[in-house]
């Protein structure tokens, strides 16, 4: 039997090693994986990338992460909010890199992850200082950027139901970017607020097949 | 500044609430349209109650509603500002993935956004003073700028300090290239055409040579 919710907090991310790339869902702290942040913080994983649209709300989940001093890189689009001042004080002292992504392209680069594509050509930023020194093409007069895949070792994610095998179905716009980053991460860990049984969430309503998850922890 | 004082005493400056009713007339019903973070937000307010209208929120909401009442909020349900919201019967939920195809591939029809400047040709300054000790955010506003049909931009004439947001050329960093189409301020309604900036309406009290000389690039008069 295949039972992809037998971990606890603490074992689903027991094996996150120095130096991962992890994708945290969430905008702002709708769907944010909260719980995986802290069980995260207290497994002690250092020099991080993390991906996520946001840098940090207030002193808790990413922003605790991040005030621990073991996020080595933000790749995010939004870092700048009115309670970032933990990222905002690292950043400004040097002590925390940061690559600014589009929205948009922070999406449809990890979909290209997920998709098994080598890089796709986005029309986002061109003629922008986002775009300096990236290749650039003009397919049927419109100007497109190069940009490359973003991987994940790990995605944590929020979603509202999962069962054993990991579909999984999520709340509002809670939902953001959980799909994508199930899809583009070697391993996916889902926090759930309920595990139901196999045939309980409808065929039809499943947002994420179980082949993009590893791991459901119910919180 | 000297140019700031020639109208000052006439016109008569549209409030943010009257700015964003004067956009609102443009939005025609049935339109697919994402209202941009801050002053762009308030043009929700005057879409017509009777009619249906689409709003997008690039944080996976298609038909958003209005914000909830007191003690209905939430926290999983909000807009791309992370103001709490509501969702219309018939509205949905999507990915991110899903919504910014719908952006990118130009199914938005109207995409209204706040800006720092615009420049002549359409060029659109909103997400970065430059300034080396801001953080810089860029969030959705670059695939909004490229993927919308059209980009309304709707700001203040002038800056705090006087001077005009409409500019020959963006000294701040680019959003986008020659993506505007027209531009709402607290003066004017200007079309951004091959023939240049056209003003299609000025506030009462404001001659088209005040406004010229509030404007830092060149207008023609098409009132």
């Amino acid at each position: 039997m295949i039972d992809k919710s037998r971990y606890t907090l603490a074992e689903s991310v027991a094996d996150i090693a120095d130096g991962a790339v992890v994708l945290v869902g969430g905008f702002g702290m709708a769907g944010m994986p909260s719980e995986l942040v802290d069980a995260l913080i207290e497994q002690g994983a250092r020099d991080l990338t993390i991906v996520s649209n946001n840098a940090g709300n207030g002193e808790t989940g990413l922003a605790a992460l991040i005030n621990k001093g073991r996020v080595k890189k933000m790749i995010c689009s939004f870092p700048r909010q009115a309670d970032s001042h933990v990222f905002d004080a690292l950043y400004r002292a040097g002590r925390i890199e940061l690559e600014l992504v589009p929205q948009g392209n922070l999406a449809c680069r990890m979909e290209a992850a997920g998709a098994g594509l080598g890089a796709i050509f986005t029309p986002t930023a061109y003629g922008t200082e986002l775009a300096e020194g990236k290749e650039c093409r003009t397919i049927d007069g419109k100007h497109y950027v190069l940009e490359y895949p973003i991987q994940g070792d790990y995605a944590l994610i929020k979603a509202h139901q999962g069962d054993r095998w990991g579909n999984l179905i999520y709340n509002k716009s809670a939902r953001n970017f959980g799909p994508i980053m199930a899809r583009a991460a070697r391993c996916t860990i889902a926090q759930v607020s309920d595990i139901v049984g196999l045939g309980e969430l409808d065929p039809e309503a499943v947002v994420t097949p179980g082949i993009f998850v590893q791991r459901v922890v119910a919180v | 500044m000297s140019d700031k004082s020639i109208a000052n005493e006439s016109m008569i400056k549209l409030t943010r609430e009257q700015l964003a009713a004067r956009v609102a007339l443009d939005i025609p019903e049935g339109a697919y349209v994402n209202l941009g973070i801050g002053l762009p937000t308030l043009v929700g307010n005057y879409l017509p109650g009777e009619g249906d209208y689409f709003l997008h929120s690039e944080n996976g909401l298609l038909g958003m509603g209005p914000a909830p009442a007191s003690g209905e909020e939430d926290p999983e349900l909000i807009n791309a500002g992370k103001q709490y919201v509501t969702l219309l019967p018939g509205g949905c939920y999507f990915h991110h993935g899903d919504s910014f195809a719908m952006i990118r591939g130009g199914h938005i029809d109207i995409c209204v956004l706040g800006a720092f400047q615009v420049a002549a040709n359409g060029d659109l300054a909103n997400w970065h003073t430059g300034d080396p000790d801001a953080i810089p955010a860029v969030g959705g506003a670059m695939d909004l700028a490229v993927g919308a049909k059209q980009i309304f931009v709707m700001m203040e004439h002038l800056t705090r300090s006087g001077e005009s947001k409409i500019v020959p050329q963006c000294s701040y960093p680019l959003t986008g290239i020659g993506c505007v189409k027209r531009i709402y301020t607290d003066l004017a309604v200007i079309d951004i055409t091959e023939t240049g900036l056209r003003v299609r309406e000025m506030v009462a009290g404001l001659s088209f040579e005040q406004l010229q000389a509030l404007t830092a690039a060149d207008l023609v008069d098409a009132t």
